[in-house]
């Protein structure tokens, strides 16, 4: 990478930091919303752990791979919507009479979605952890944890930016979330996959990629070293990020038409 | 070859899906130094100029040269060369002004000791010095312009586009902004690209004027020659008796077509100049009618707009879309 453009990379995510930590708005419920669910749903299934074949006695433990996925779709909602928020008053017309380089600007706005999700990772971990979740795979498992969460909150930051490239819109990129949301929904999040007795619900979390990133949190948490899980959840979020990245740089060209 | 300095346009085209060609063909040269002024009301393709200028917008068709760079295929260098302070002050209501031009002379390459000088140069003269490191979402709209313009100062352009740079602003943060645009021709011999609705803008900086409509350059001169062109002063007189109103503005048009409103009286263009005043006050005097006000406006550039236009330009435009939420239709 040339000095120009770390230079480049370096101030945009500072910005991107700056902005994420003076938004309280963004932080708080990011944090809040997904223990709160974390909270109901631990207490209201706890039974569910009295099904045979449910891999573990505490549904707590179970449950606390979802806050790592809620997370992440929060950072689509904030990456897009500050992107689209520079759309909307011109601040991107400002970058781009400057020799900024598109790579430099994705990069730096994905920097604020990097630190959102340190801080919602480790949250959800230390807060999961006091309340009485497992972790079998002890302090290397929750530093691999916290990679997998901050890899999949920018991969789908991606998203995010890609919206705010094709609609420049704020409330276009905010209607994404709870179509994000039904994809948590129709997957293993409740019950493991093997126990999802309902055909078509079974085929339909059985293709959700979301299934095998809870099932790669899952593992750490509960089950051990499981490598193919670990790579199957790795490989899912750097191919979001490769698919995001890829159509958020097409659909800049076309945002950014300058000659 | 345009200087390095100047602008150098032929026959600039823009098209829009769905719409009519938001500039159509213009041609016009600001040398360098000088201070352009480009007129007209809203929707008459000044910020689509601009837009393609300052290279965010690739013309449908024609060329352009500025600072001796074609616009279509040079467009780093003519970022390199130019500084722009767009419409609406685009700015981030959560980074301070210190903050702004941090990341303003970092990604235009100024070398890192010379940055934090720079930013507090220009924040100095423009007077945001002591709201440096306040949020610029606390700012008023006069402060707003006032960085817009020191950040698009950072590099050390040699040609500066401002579109509507006073727009919403109150008479004493226009005229600090009109002081600092003339200074920096002046002293820096900075050219200005100044787009603006303001009659009195284009009056009190602009050495040249292009009056835009329509997408079309309908006049073009200094201020001066403007008027001397059009050459006829305007004669407003209020009745005494509001009743005789009527009666006023059939003696006035005798003297020259009726000129815009006026709230309490009648007005009119004088065909043959003031000249005609004594004949005026003499043809009022013998039908009888008291005035209470009587007055010879010199010809402005509202009257070069009535002139070229058939329309005044106080409140004849159209909205302008961004280029952002418009569709182009074959763009170069």
């Amino acid at each position: 990478m040339s000095s120009g453009l770390r230079t480049q990379v370096g101030q945009l995510a500072r910005r991107s930091v700056l902005r994420t930590m003076r938004q309280p708005a963004q932080i708080v419920p990011a944090l809040v919303f997904p223990l709160f669910l974390l909270a109901v749903n631990s207490g209201g299934l706890k039974s569910a752990t009295n099904i045979p074949g449910f891999p573990t006695d505490s549904y707590l433990t179970f449950a606390l791979a979802v806050p790592f996925m809620q997370g992440a779709l929060f950072s689509v909602m904030n990456a897009g919507t500050d992107l689209a928020r520079d759309i909307e008053t011109g601040f991107l017309n400002r970058l781009a009479l400057t020799p900024l380089r598109g790579a430099a600007l994705l990069s730096g706005l994905l920097a604020g979605a990097v630190v959102l999700g340190l801080v919602q990772a480790l949250t959800y971990l230390t807060v999961g952890l006091v309340a009485g979740a497992e972790l079998v795979t002890g302090l290397g498992g929750a530093l691999v944890i916290v990679a997998l969460s901050v890899s999949i909150t920018v991969a789908f930051g991606t998203i995010g930016l890609f919206a705010a490239l094709r609609t420049g819109s704020g409330e276009a990129v905010q209607s994404l979330f709870p179509v994000f949301f039904v994809f948590l929904f129709i997957s293993a999040m409740a019950l493991p996959l093997e126990l999802l007795q309902t055909p078509w619900f079974h085929t339909v979390a059985s293709v959700n990629p979301v299934t095998y990133l809870l099932e790669a949190f899952r593992s750490l948490l509960f089950e051990g070293w499981e490598p193919e899980k670990l790579a199957l959840g790795f490989g899912i979020a750097a191919a979001v990020l490769a698919a995001g990245m890829l159509a958020a740089s097409t659909a800049l060209k076309t945002r950014l038409v300058r000659t | 070859m345009t200087t390095k300095g100047g602008i150098e346009v032929e026959r600039l085209v823009r098209e829009f899906k769905n719409g009519p060609r938001a500039v159509d063909g213009i041609d016009l040269e600001v040398a360098a130094g000088e201070i352009y002024g480009f007129l007209g009301p809203n929707g008459a393709g000044k910020s689509t100029t601009v837009l393609m200028l300052t290279t965010l917008l690739p013309p449908t068709a024609g060329t352009a040269r500025v600072a001796g760079y074609d616009i279509v295929r040079e467009g780093p260098r003519v970022r390199a060369s130019i500084g722009a302070a767009l419409q609406e002050a685009a700015l981030d209501p959560l980074l301070s002004g210190e903050e702004h031009m941090r990341l303003q002379t970092a990604l235009h390459g100024l070398p890192k000791t010379e940055r934090e000088e720079r930013g507090r140069e220009l924040l100095a003269r423009v007077g945001l010095s002591e709201a440096a490191d306040r949020k610029v979402g606390g700012y008023s709209g006069g402060m707003k312009r006032r960085l817009d313009l020191a950040l698009a100062l950072v590099h050390r352009p040699s040609i500066l586009f401002l579109d509507e740079p006073t727009t919403g602003l109150d008479i004493q943060s226009r005229t600090a902004l009109w002081e600092e645009v003339a200074r920096l021709a002046a002293e820096e011999g900075v050219t200005v690209f100044l787009t603006t609705q303001y009659l009195e803008e284009a009056d009190a900086l602009a050495e040249r004027v292009g009056i835009i409509d329509h997408g079309r350059i309908v006049a073009e001169g200094t201020p001066a020659e403007l008027k001397a062109d059009i050459g006829r002063p305007t004669v407003e007189a209020v009745p005494h008796n509001p009743a005789e109103r009527e009666r006023l503005a059939a003696v006035l048009e005798r003297f020259g077509p009726r000129a815009g409103t006026s709230p309490r009286g009648a007005a009119a263009r004088l065909e043959r100049g003031e000249a005609q005043l004594a004949e005026v006050v003499r043809a009022l005097d013998s039908e009888g009618i008291a005035i209470e006000h009587l007055q010879l406006h010199a010809p402005s550039l509202d009257d070069v707009f009535l002139a070229k236009t058939g329309r005044s330009l106080e409140g004849s435009g159209d909205p302008e879309p961004a280029a952002g939420e418009q569709e182009a239709v074959g763009a170069a």
